[in-house]
């Protein structure tokens, strides 16, 4: 291990570190813009320059390995000159329009400049200026403040997988610039604003609108996929104007995915703000006393078996435990909070969960995907398989829908036969699975949510087994869940009692009279047409599907607006944080149940967050542990049958538009109609 | 690059280009098919004259490129052409040591021998006419590079010439003008124990 000093301080370093990571490791702090320690390194920015003993010039650090013995100075005169003299030449074509710019405030390049800048400059001659690019809806282009570092070009190359970037010309004349005729449309593509370290690329759809001192800045958790990403969410009074990610190595390392960062324009639009009750067929303006006592009359007299309840994708675990205990009050057992139908088994958590956990993927060396496209599920988990990939090989193969997943896989076909043909050891993948040392398999939605999804389910179990994929020390066997709610909603036992109706049967009651009362906890995604003349109470934030179809309507408050539970896919206990309030009269959705139970005579017993956080305890140990990860059993689940010839397809068809805050959303909108569903086909040369 | 050219809507490399196109690919190891960007890029300037959108995305797809990445190597090198060029291609130094041996005379003598400026191509088709920057012939100052060709030691009168026989379809003598021997010394050979040529150029 090579040792040297760096400023007089002496470190041990692996072989190929490089000063800057080293200088970094022992909290001394050198002035960058190229380097970004999750990108390839690039040398080009030269801000980094250090003295390196019987070195004669100053050298870049980002790009110089360590050697044994190597005195490094990162604070002489020498080389804040040659720094200076890098900020003097940036400076040159950078345009002082800081008090403009978007990123004024945040800004790599203006805080650098405070410390080697100069407060005058000597360049006489013109400025060199570039014409703008169009990067699509979610990112504003101000060209001429590009200072060349290169980072998004190798973000869209490297990380997303979508080589559209790239710098054309040389010398003064180069220009970042994208491809002719392609767009930047890679799921990940915002992380192209986090990563632009001037205010060159910028979030458009919050262009002009904030300066971000102004922000106040709440840590919380993303809920509009499965992953439970961390986010931070800005926001200015009571709006939310803008998400961005948290670094949380376990989950999205610092990345997000465009749906979770620009759909915050939905969390204003389309929004529940007061009560409704449906009078002579028209749902009208209504108090909370009038809204529960419209739902108290109709519950009146009723079994509790004419009554049920669905969750949606975004229902919190707060929400779902207040329903259940309201529900078993009532005296029913019809609850899901499978709205997709998807065939999970409550009984055996490591078949709902994504055992290899989402860090460990990173360790699987060959892959089955069945029934799922990650790019558009999952992106930011995407990206960590085409890591995988890039840096050890992944001998990757897909049942399921054809797509461009930024990494190069066996696209075996879509016919659940195939599963049958590799639980039976009769397909050659089978081999390669077994010859691998960490062998996995993501199993989506869209193998799960059909008539045949057990089935489905109960060969992705035997071709886990018989792969070797679960053992001591290794679970292969991964599930991913497009619903933040999901996982939650099973761990607390959101699902048909003993008897009970699931989804589908709910629904199907709703269409024969069986069903009289349906609460639907934010599910808009159910057949709204085929409720027949039930009663729908509709608990959310949005008027979407459901609350068109409901007869009482309840306002609820979206994910940044409670403090809330929810369950990732890989079965991490995650907690939201309140960044605004709900607007108008709309209330925290556990508090409305807790609310509207006292009206009904069956009182929940909690009236604080402690003590529904509690019961959530009581109802699973698990959810007294937030942010921890514990290993599932492994038991038998899935059930054999006959699979159907149906096709397998993700539970997704369009990226940007999911759920009720994204298809609320302007922003979304606007990339359905520049990108398509997302996922698109790039000129991208081969992942091989 | 304001206007930019008619782009053809296909390329394909001729069966003997082709043939090229796989040798260049395979002098490079397996996984490596990338390092032949270059000579196939030039390949393709040799057939068509430059190197178009098509050609680029063509070549993109041979070597398992994103189209992105081979127009950054077309553009960072100015020796490939981004738009189309007459038949001869003059490109006249204009740096330093060319600019102190007369080639501002060589300059003017171009555009009125051409009737173009710089950046134009005749309406014949026939020349176009840029400007480089150090071609590498600093010592036989001025020079310009006519497609492959060298024409050194140029004034008025000799780049006149040259351009005339070339549109007359001859092909004048490469190289030196003043008829020196590549880049011996303009006044002839000289030695150290030679003091007349010394004086001479005093």
């Amino acid at each position: 291990m090579p040792k040297l000093t760096i400023d007089g301080r002496e470190i041990d370093v692996e072989p190929g570190t490089t000063i800057l990571q080293a200088a970094d490791r022992l909290g001394i702090e050198i002035p960058r813009f190229c380097y970004h320690e999750r990108l390839a390194i690039a040398g080009n920015c030269r801000m980094c320059l250090v003295e390196v003993e019987k070195v004669p010039k100053p050298v870049a650090s980002c790009a110089m390995p360590v050697a044994d013995g190597m005195v490094v100075q990162t604070n002489t005169p020498v080389v804040r000159k040659a720094r200076q003299g890098v900020m003097e030449f940036l400076l040159v074509n950078h345009p002082l329009d800081c008090p403009i710019c978007d990123q004024g405030g945040e800004c790599d390049l203006q805080d650098q400049a405070m410390a080697y800048g100069s407060d005058r400059s000597r360049y006489e001659e013109t400025k060199r200026a570039q014409p703008d690019k169009d990067y699509g809806p979610l990112i504003a282009t101000h060209m001429t403040r590009c200072i060349q570092c290169t980072r998004c070009i190798r973000f869209a190359a490297e990380i997303a997988g979508t080589p559209v970037l790239g710098g054309l010309g040389r010398g003064e004349h180069l220009e970042v610039t994208r491809y002719v005729g392609e767009t930047v449309s890679s799921e990940l593509s915002g992380n192209l604003i986090d990563l632009c370290p001037v205010g060159a690329l910028t979030n458009k759809p919050a262009s002009f609108r904030y300066r971000s001192w102004e922000l106040r800045r709440t840590e919380t958790v993303d809920a509009m996929d499965g992953l439970g990403a961390a986010i931070r969410v800005d926001s200015r009074g009571n709006e939310v104007i803008r998400v961005l990610p948290r670094i949380n190595e376990d989950i999205n390392e610092e990345w997000l995915g465009d749906r979770s960062r620009f759909a915050c324009d939905g969390l204003k639009r389309q929004r529940l703000d007061r009560p409704y009750v449906r009078k002579d067929g028209k749902l009208t303006p209504a108090t909370w006393p009038e809204a529960f006592a419209a739902i108290a009359a109709r519950l009146t007299g009723l079994e509790g078996s004419a009554i049920a309840a669905i969750a949606g994708d975004q229902a919190d675990a707060e929400t779902m435990a207040a329903t259940k205990d309201l529900l078993a009050a009532l005296g029913s057992l019809h609850l899901d909070c499978r709205q997709d139908g998807a065939a999970l088994d409550p009984t055996v958590r490591a078949s709902y969960l994504f055992n290899s956990t989402i860090a460990g993927i990173e360790q699987a060396d060959a892959l089955l995907l069945i029934g799922t496209n990650p790019r558009i599920e999952a992106p930011v988990l995407n990206a960590r398989l085409r890591k995988r990939w890039l840096e050890h090989g992944l001998a990757a193969a897909a049942i399921g829908p054809k797509a461009d997943l930024t990494f190069a896989h066996d696209w075996l076909g879509d016919s659940p036969a195939l599963l049958t043909e590799l639980a039976e050891g009769r397909h050659p993948f089978l081999a390669t699975l077994k010859a691998a040392k960490h062998p996995a398999l993501i199993i989506g939605q869209g193998a799960l949510a059909r008539d045949d999804g057990a089935v489905l389910l109960g060969l992705a179990r035997r071709i886990a087994e018989s792969a070797g994929m679960v053992r001591e020390d290794w679970n292969g066997f991964n599930v991913l869940h497009t619903a933040a709610a999901r996982v939650g909603g099973l761990d607390l036992g959101f699902v048909p009692g003993p008897g009970g109706r699931d989804t589908k049967a709910i629904i199907a009651g709703a269409a024969s009279g069986a069903v009289k009362v349906l609460f639907l906890l934010g599910a808009d995604e159910i057949e709204m047409g085929a409720l027949g003349d039930a009663f729908v109470v509709y608990l959310g934030s949005h008027g979407d599907a459901g609350a068109h179809r409901a007869d009482v309507i309840l306002p609820g408050a979206a994910y940044t607006e409670k403090d809330a539970t929810y369950v990732n896919t890989e079965g991490r206990v995650q907690r939201t944080r309140r960044a605004v309030f709900p607007p108008g009269e709309a209330k925290e959705d556990w508090r409305v149940i807790r609310a509207l139970s006292e009206v009904l005579g069956h009182t929940v017993p909690f009236d604080s967050l402690d003590q529904i956080r509690a019961r959530l305890t009581n109802l699973n140990p698990l959810f007294g542990h937030p942010g921890s990860l514990e290993r599932a059993l492994w038991e038998p689940f899935g059930r054999p049958g006959a699979t159907d010839d149906r096709p397998l397809a993700s539970i997704l068809d369009s990226y940007y538009m999911t759920d009720p805050i994204s298809r609320a959303s302007t922003t979304m909108a606007a990339c359905v109609a520049a990108f398509g569903g997302g996922c698109n086909h790039h000129k991208a040369g081969h992942h091989a | 690059m304001s206007d930019s050219p008619a782009e053809p809507a296909a390329f394909a490399f001729t069966a003997e280009s082709a043939e090229q196109a796989r040798a260049f690919i395979a002098r490079y190891p397996i996984g490596r098919q990338q390092s032949a960007v270059m000579p196939l890029l030039d390949l393709a300037q040799r057939q068509e004259g430059w190197v178009s959108r098509a050609a680029i995305e063509a070549i993109a797809d041979m070597l398992g490129m994103a189209p992105i990445q081979v127009e950054e190597v077309a553009t960072f090198y100015t020796m490939y052409n981004r738009r189309p060029v007459g038949r001869f291609h003059v490109q006249i130094c204009t740096n330093l040591p060319c600019m102190l041996r007369g080639s501002d005379a060589v300059l003017d003598s171009v555009r009125e021998t051409l009737g173009i400026g710089i950046g134009e191509t005749t309406a014949d088709g026939l020349f176009t006419l840029s400007e480089a920057e150090c071609l590498g012939a600093c010592v036989n100052a001025p020079v310009i590079q006519i497609n492959d060709d060298y024409y050194e030691d140029l004034d008025a009168a000799s780049t006149r010439a040259v351009l005339e026989a070339l549109g007359r379809g001859e092909t004048p003598k490469t190289g030196s003008q003043t008829g020196r021997q590549t880049s011996c010394p303009a006044g002839g050979p000289t030695t150290l124990t030679s003091p007349a040529a010394a004086t001479e150029r005093a």
